[in-house]
């Protein structure tokens, strides 16, 4: 590790991997920590799924939501795609001093929208504020519970001949979030920030062998389909001209230099499920509104272990690797 | 008609050539071929190589030194592309990114105007852009820096580390060890310089040109009427870009550019100093001159260091075949600027390695 902590450690690619392998997991080690998951999977009576998110986008509002829907929307989500229901969000604000009453209302009112759609209800928190240019706005952190009902979905139950599958266009809301940011292209471009708990239970109610769930935020696509197989001896092969991008997003990553694969997203899930059930799984995905681009993307092989391979839309193969560090916009 | 790219690599396979090394000049060309996977559909005695057109990775380590010890002078705020952020100096994870976290104010803009307009909204504060780049976005700079003198906005300034491709092209051409058949020469500078731009490469080498845009597509045709030009024995200038790139290219945006800079000697990282390769804002801009106005020194020869970028943006060297690549240097923790840069050769393989 470096002896200073920049802004790649937050990036959510090899650098986070390395300050949570490096440091996080030797400090608090035990058994529900290390498998890594969006959430832990806590033992008792009931089995307990709980998360935590914090969220410290800029801007606060941007097109398709806010900092506080995407604080609810993200909790849930990482509670849903472990297999539990979530039930319970607490929600911690830090508040930067002067920050203006009417925003912060209707950050909260986003917040209480959201909790309702995803059926969650928002029982504990806790409230800061810090001085002036100490915060940026505002920072919500949200941990989320929730009741397990789907065990055992891991990438180790990823097996080969499986397919892989996403729920929906992919890159929207990191770029969506990078042009309002820029004031470019202003009006082009939602995020997709939404609950996915119903798309969760879609899927996995529908009879399917279904291997794992995740949703692919920093880091985008191509990182979380490199977690399912690093390690392991399987690799995933996708088929370019089968991944669902709008054409606006793939406007602006052309014009920034970003590449749609790696733009975080906040409303869609990847899911490898087997080879047999595809289309079924397909079924439950496009029968929910979150769902209805879904497109089967890819399967899983042993041609090269570990490894995520792209076919190219023109004829090629490449290697598909892990984000290493924020994306940057580039020169021309 | 469709593109038929499997009709056309049959076609280049059938070129009566031995092994022919060709060099894409451009930063974005190295990107596309890599990320479309071209290299891995062309036949084996076809290799493409990078050369010194990506603008991150010709600016010398020195020049970086010099930038990242201007970013913590107090007052001082630096605008820049996004790229320039992780590019190392001449010491390994030193870089903007790192002076950031250290207190640096630095900046991420998307045009040269956004740097302007940042410091008419921070009087306080001096506003240093980083000119970075070729024909491409030199005109563009020269407009900021125009805007900055209609508008009175004195705490803008500019660090010019812009260059002009001819004279790197002729003196990479010139060195020792020069081992290149053909270029895809840059659609982008094409459209600036035009055709005739580069005219010199048949005229004065007998190097086959041929203008290209960005689609994999458009880089197979290049790459096709390359290999024709060589097995013809019949070098010249092609443009195959043509629906953005005009013979004569942009005189409006070549008369915007040679009205605020001149040619200077300037340093590229790989091929020393050259003569007149250099772009400086001129004496009647020289209020907007970072370098006079905050006396910004750096040495005039390259400093000694391990990393082989130099090597690779010349064509002696593949990423591959450089010692650090993909051990000591990754994207995450770059060593040289081929492997930060989103058009650099080594973070092209890296990132989009084929199989």
């Amino acid at each position: 590790m470096d002896e200073i902590i920049t802004l790649d450690y937050g990036s959510g690619g090899k650098k986070t991997s390395r300050l949570i392998e490096n440091m996080l997991l030797p400090a608090f080690s035990n058994p529900a920590l290390e498998s890594l998951g969006d959430g832990a999977i806590l033992p008792g009576a009931e089995k307990i799924v709980f998360s935590t998110d914090s969220f410290v986008v800029s801007p606060l509002f941007f097109p398709g939501g806010d900092v506080g829907k995407l604080a609810v929307c993200g909790t849930v989500n990482d509670v849903a795609v472990c297999g539990g229901v979530p039930k319970y969000l607490g929600c911690a604000l830090v508040i930067e001093e002067g920050f203006e009453t009417e925003k912060l209302g209707k950050i909260v009112a986003s917040m209480s929208r959201a909790a309702k759609a995803a059926g969650v209800e928002i029982v504990t928190g806790d409230t800061k504020v810090v001085e002036r240019g100490r915060g940026d706005g505002v920072y919500i952190n949200t941990a989320g519970i929730g009741f397990l009902k789907y065990p055992g979905l891991s990438p180790k139950a990823i097996r080969p001949g499986d397919a892989v599958l996403v729920s929906g266009t992919v890159g929207d809301h990191g770029t969506a979030v990078m042009l309002a940011r820029s004031g470019m292209m202003e009006g082009e471009l939602s995020s997709d920030c939404a609950a996915l708990n119903s798309l969760c239970e879609s899927i996995l109610s529908c009879g399917a062998a279904v291997r794992v769930l995740r949703d692919p935020t920093r880091g985008g696509v191509a990182t979380t389909l490199c977690e399912f197989v690093e390690g392991s001896s399987y690799s995933i092969e996708l088929e370019e001209d089968k991944l669902p991008v709008r054409g606006a997003v793939k406007a602006a990553c052309d014009m920034l230099g970003l590449d749609p694969l790696y733009c975080a997203n906040e409303g869609k899930l990847l899911c490898v499920a087997a080879a047999e059930d595809a289309e079924r799984v397909l079924a439950a995905m496009r029968a929910t509104e979150e769902g209805k681009n879904a497109a089967l993307i890819g399967r899983v092989t042993e041609a090269h272990p570990g490894k995520v391979v792209m076919r190219t839309a023109f004829g090629g193969s490449r290697i598909l690797q892990k984000l290493a560090g924020a994306q940057l916009p580039r020169i021309c | 008609m469709s593109f038929d790219a499997a009709a056309l690599l049959d076609a280049i396979r059938a070129f009566p050539l031995g092994e022919v090394r060709l060099m894409e000049v451009c930063g974005t060309h190295t990107m596309a071929i890599a990320k479309s996977g071209i290299r891995s559909m062309l036949p084996d005695n076809i290799k493409l190589l990078s050369g010194p057109g990506c603008p991150v990775c010709v600016t010398p380590g020195a020049v970086i030194d010099a930038v990242l010890e201007l970013s913590m002078r107090p007052g001082i705020t630096v605008a820049t592309y996004g790229d320039m952020v992780r590019v190392p100096g001449s010491t390994p994870g030193d870089n903007l990114a790192r002076r950031r976290a250290l207190g640096a104010k630095v900046e991420v803009v998307y045009s040269p105007v956004d740097a302007v307009k940042l410091a008419a909204a921070r009087p306080g504060e001096e506003i240093v852009f980083l000119g970075v780049g070729f024909e491409t976005t030199a005109p563009g700079t020269a407009a900021a820096v125009l805007t900055a003198q209609e508008q009175g906005v004195k705490n803008f300034s500019l660090f010019s580390m812009l260059k002009t491709v001819e004279p790197a092209l002729r003196a990479l051409i010139a060195s020792e060890g020069f081992n290149v058949q053909g270029f895809l020469c840059p659609g982008h500078v094409a459209t600036i310089i035009g055709e005739e731009g580069f005219s010199f490469l048949p005229r004065d080498y007998a190097l086959p040109a041929v203008i290209s845009g960005f689609e994999p597509e458009d880089i197979l045709l290049s790459v096709y009427a390359l290999a024709k030009q060589l097995a013809e024995r019949k070098p010249r200038v092609q443009n195959e870009y043509r629906r953005a790139v005009a013979p004569n290219g942009n005189p409006l945006a070549r008369a915007v550019m040679e009205k605020c800079f001149a040619p200077r000697r300037d340093l590229w990282r790989g091929l020393g100093a050259i003569e007149g390769s250099g772009l400086g804002l001129r004496e009647e801009f020289s209020v907007f001159d970072a370098e006079k106005r905050f006396g910004v020194e750096y040495g005039a020869e390259e400093k000694p260091s391990a990393c082989r970028c130099g090597e690779v943006i010349t064509g002696r060297l593949t990423s591959a075949e450089c010692p650090l690549f993909g051990k000591r240097c990754t994207p995450e923790d770059p060593v040289g600027p081929c492997m930060v840069s989103s058009e650099g050769a080594c973070a092209a393989y890296y990132k989009y390695q084929s199989c």
